[in-house]
C-alpha cells in the first residue's frame, strides 16, 4: 500500500501537536505508513472566509505542490480537507485547477478515509462510556462525514448520545469566530448546552478548529463536556 | 437607516448583541425552523421535486429577457397594462400615479415583499393614501410602525404578548393575548377597509410567460381580497418571477410551500390572467403589473446569477444559526438571513447592506435548504471578496487588490515552507514561556483577535510544533 501523506493542518501543528500524532496513530493502526511532507503549511481557508481569494490561490497552489507527489493525503480535519476539495477548483485556473482536482480527489478527511476507503471501523481502540458526536459543517456538507466518526465510536465500545441539532454550526465560522465574537459565543453556548444535555462525557468532532472554539468558551463558564477531537479520543483507546 | 427596527444599532454586530440581549425577541425566536416546518423535511420528500425546480429557474434565467418579453406580450394580449421599471423610485411614481387616477384614498396590500423593497407603503402614505397591510403579521408590524423581519412570517419577531399589545393599541381598547381573539378583531377592522379600497396591491409569486397568469400564494385569503374588491389592481413584479410555463407551477408551488411552511400547498393559490372581461362577475376592471429590475438584469452572466432563481421561501432564514439567535431586524434590511446578506448588497450595488456578508459563518445550513439549489454560503464568501470594490457587481476578483490587509503579506509567507517555520516561531514562544497574565495580554495584540477573547479564551499554541517533535519522532 503507497504512503499516506498527513495533511496534519496549522491549527494541529501550532496548537495541538498530539492531534496529530493521534492520527498518525490511527493510520498506523489501519496498516498505513504514514509520511509528513515538510513543506506543507495552511491549506488557506482563513483566506476565503476573509475574502482574501488572491492569498487563498497562493497557499492553495503551495498545498497542491506539496501535496501532489502524494497517492493519497489525509487531514485530521473536515474543514481543511473541503476546502482542497470545494473552494481549490473554484479558486484555481487552468492547468493548476486541473492539478487541484486531481488532489482533491485523493485528498481526505481522517474519518472518511478510514471507514470509507480502507473500510476500517474497528481499529484496536477501547473508548469506554458515553460520547456525543458534532457534526463540523464542511466535513458534513462538503464532504458528507457524518457516519464515520459514528461508526468508529461505536466500533471502539462507546455509547453515541446524538445531541439536538448536531448538524448545526458551533458558531466558530473562520473569521466570524473573530468578527463576530458575541454572536460566536452564543452559538458556542447552544452546542455545548445541547451537548450537555446528552450526559455524554465529551463532544467529539473531527475539526480541531471547532473544538477549540468550544474549549475557549467553555473556559469562560459555560457548562458543556470536553470538546474532544475523535483522534485524540480513539488514538488514547489503542492498547 | 435603521427605521422600523424593534433591534436599533448602525452596524450588524450592534444590533446582533442586542438582540441576544433582547428576552422577548429570544422568546419569540425559540424553534423557529421546528415551528416552520424543517428543511430536513422537504429535502428528504422533494429531491427530485427540487431538482427539477432549480432547472426551471436556471433554464428561466438563462435567457430572461426572452421569458419577460413573452410574459409582456401575454398579459398585454389579456387586457393588462405593463410598465416596466427600472429603479424602485419609477415602481413608487407608477403606484401612486394610478392609485390618484383611481381616486382611492384606501389602499389595501397583500404581503409582497417586492413592495417592502420599494417602500411602497410609506411612499404612498406620504402622498396621502390609506395604505393598509391586510397580511395579519405584515399589518401587525404596519401598526407597530415596523418591518418585516422574516419574508414568509413577517411578526416573528414578536411574542404573541407583544402582539395583544401592539393590537390593544391599535384597537383602543384591552384585547385578549388570544390568537382566535385577536385574528377575529384584526378580520372584522380590515373587512371595512377592504370595502372602502379603491385599490389593491399585491406582488406575485410566480408569473408565467406562456399565458400571462399572475400567481398569488398565501394563507389567508386576503391576498383573494386584494385583487377581486378593488376597481383596480397593481401586482408589482420582479423580474425574476417569470416562469415559462404554466406546467411548472406543478412543480414550482408545492416546493415554494413545502419549504416556506412546510405546506404541500398554501390555503389560497390565485391565479389571475387578466382583469374583469364582459360578463364576469368580480375582479378588478383594470390590472396593472409593474415589472420590477431594480438592479437584477445585470446580475445575468455574472457569477451572482444564481441569485435570481430566489423564490423567497425564507427557507435560508429558517435553518441559518445566525439569523435564528439574531432575528431580522439585526439585518436592517427588506431581506434579512442568508439570501438578505447576498441580495442586499447586490440590489443596491454596494450602497446597502454592506457588512451582512460577513454575518454568516459559511456553515452552509443555507445551501443545502436552498429548493433551487443557490449556493448561497458560496456566493456570500464570494462577496466579501467583492465588496473590497465600491460595487460588488462591477468587482474583478482576479484582480490583486488595492486595500492594506495582513493576508496578501501572510499567504506570501506561509507559501514558503521556511518563511511558515520562521513565522511560528513567535507562537512557539507564546506557547513557552512568557508569564500567563501578559501572555494573554500580548496574544491579544499580536493575534489581533479582540473579538475573539471578549467571549472566549484564545488556545494556548504548543511549546513544540507539530513538525518539530516529528523529525525527532523515534
Amino acid at each position: 500500500m503507497p504512503p499516506v501523506a498527513l495533511f496534519v493542518t496549522c491549527v494541529v501543528d501550532l496548537v495541538t501537536p498530539d492531534t496529530g500524532f493521534a492520527a498518525v496513530r490511527l493510520l498506523e493502526a489501519a496498516g498505513c505508513e504514514v509520511v509528513f511532507p515538510a513543506g506543507q503549511t495552511c491549506c488557506g481557508q482563513p483566506a476565503v472566509s476573509a475574502g482574501e481569494p488572491e492569498a487563498a490561490r497562493r497557499l492553495a497552489r503551495h498545498f497542491v505542490k506539496v501535496f501532489e507527489p502524494f497517492e493519497t493525503v489525509v487531514a485530521p480535519s473536515g474543514s481543511c480537507a473541503a476546502m482542497v476539495h470545494h473552494w481549490y477548483p473554484e479558486l484555481l485556473d487552468g492547468a493548476w485547477r486541473r492539478r487541484a482536482e486531481s488532489v482533491a480527489a485523493r485528498t481526505y478527511e481522517l474519518s472518511q478515509y478510514l471507514v470509507e476507503v480502507l473500510g476500517r471501523t474497528d481499529l484496536g481502540a477501547t473508548v469506554d462510556g458515553t460520547v456525543t458526536v458534532h457534526d463540523a459543517c464542511h466535513g458534513l456538507r462538503h464532504l458528507g462525514v457524518r457516519d464515520a466518526p459514528r461508526v468508529l465510536l461505536t466500533a471502539a465500545g462507546a455509547t453515541v448520545v446524538e445531541m439536538t441539532e448536531a448538524e448545526t454550526c458551533c458558531g466558530f465560522g473562520g473569521t466570524f469566530g473573530v468578527g463576530h465574537g458575541v454572536l460566536a459565543g452564543a452559538l458556542a453556548d447552544d452546542k455545548l448546552g445541547y451537548a450537555a444535555a446528552t450526559g455524554a462525557s465529551c463532544v467529539v468532532a473531527c475539526d480541531q478548529a471547532c473544538l477549540l472554539h468550544l474549549e475557549g468558551r467553555r473556559r469562560r463558564g459555560t457548562v458543556g463536556p470536553a470538546p474532544t477531537h475523535l483522534a485524540d479520543l480513539l488514538a488514547a483507546g489503542l492498547p | 437607516m435603521a427605521h422600523g427596527l424593534a433591534t436599533p444599532g448602525r452596524t450588524f454586530r450592534d444590533r446582533a448583541a442586542r438582540a441576544l440581549d433582547d428576552s422577548g425577541l429570544q422568546r419569540a425566536l425559540r424553534n423557529l425552523d421546528v415551528r416552520l416546518g424543517t428543511a430536513a423535511e422537504v429535502e428528504r420528500d422533494m429531491r427530485p421535486v427540487k431538482d427539477r425546480a432549480a432547472s426551471i429557474r436556471r433554464e428561466t434565467l438563462a435567457d430572461l429577457d426572452g421569458w419577460l418579453e413573452r410574459l409582456e406580450a401575454a398579459l398585454t394580449a389579456r387586457g393588462v397594462t405593463v410598465h416596466r421599471c427600472a429603479t424602485p423610485a419609477a415602481a413608487r411614481a407608477v403606484v401612486a400615479s394610478i392609485a390618484r387616477e383611481v381616486g382611492a384614498h384606501v389602499v389595501v396590500k397583500s404581503k409582497s415583499m417586492a413592495t417592502e423593497e420599494i417602500d411602497l407603503a410609506e411612499a404612498l402614505e406620504a402622498v396621502g393614501f390609506d395604505a393598509v397591510e391586510t397580511d395579519l403579521g405584515e399589518y401587525v408590524v404596519q401598526v407597530a410602525g415596523e418591518r418585516p423581519s422574516h419574508i414568509i412570517t413577517p411578526v416573528i419577531h414578536k411574542t404573541l404578548d407583544q402582539i395583544a399589545a401592539v393590537l390593544s393599541e391599535e384597537a383602543e381598547e384591552s384585547l385578549p393575548v388570544d390568537r382566535g381573539a385577536l385574528t377575529d378583531w384584526v378580520r372584522t377592522h380590515l373587512r371595512e377597509r377592504f370595502l372602502e379600497a379603491g385599490l389593491g396591491v399585491t406582488g406575485a409569486n410566480f408569473a408565467v410567460a406562456e399565458t400571462g397568469t399572475l400567481v398569488i400564494v398565501t394563507n389567508e385569503g386576503n391576498g383573494r381580497f386584494c385583487t377581486a374588491l378593488p376597481r383596480v389592481h397593481v401586482a408589482v413584479v420582479p423580474v425574476e418571477k417569470v416562469i415559462p410555463r404554466f406546467a411548472d407551477l406543478a412543480t414550482l408551488l408545492p416546493v415554494l410551500t413545502r419549504s416556506a411552511t412546510g405546506q404541500r400547498l398554501s390555503n389560497y393559490v390565485s391565479m389571475i390572467s387578466g382583469p374583469r372581461r364582459a360578463g364576469e362577475q368580480d375582479g378588478p376592471e383594470e390590472l396593472h403589473v409593474v415589472l420590477l429590475d431594480h438592479g437584477r438584469r445585470r446580475l445575468i452572466g455574472t457569477p451572482y446569477e444564481a441569485m435570481l432563481a430566489c423564490i423567497r421561501c425564507g427557507a435560508c432564514l429558517n435553518v441559518c444559526p445566525v439569523y435564528r439567535r439574531v432575528g431580522g431586524h439585526a439585518y436592517d434590511s427588506v431581506y434579512p438571513g442568508p439570501m438578505g446578506e447576498v441580495l442586499t448588497p447586490l440590489l443596491s450595488a454596494g450602497l446597502s447592506g454592506r457588512d451582512l456578508p460577513a454575518a454568516s459563518t459559511l456553515c452552509g445550513a443555507c445551501t443545502e435548504a436552498c429548493p433551487v439549489e443557490i449556493p448561497l454560503a458560496d456566493l456570500i464568501a464570494r462577496l466579501r471578496a467583492d465588496l473590497r470594490s465600491p460595487d460588488p457587481v462591477e468587482a474583478d476578483a482576479r484582480r490583486p487588490h488595492a486595500r492594506r490587509s495582513g493576508f496578501g503579506a501572510w499567504a506570501l509567507v506561509w507559501s514558503s515552507p521556511r518563511g511558515y517555520r520562521a513565522s511560528t516561531i513567535v507562537t512557539r514562544l507564546l506557547g513557552a514561556g512568557v508569564a500567563p497574565a501578559r501572555a494573554v495580554r500580548w496574544r491579544r495584540r499580536l493575534l489581533g483577535v479582540g473579538g475573539w477573547t471578549a467571549t472566549r479564551d484564545v488556545p494556548v499554541p504548543a511549546r513544540r510544533r507539530f513538525r518539530d517533535q516529528w523529525s525527532t519522532r523515534s
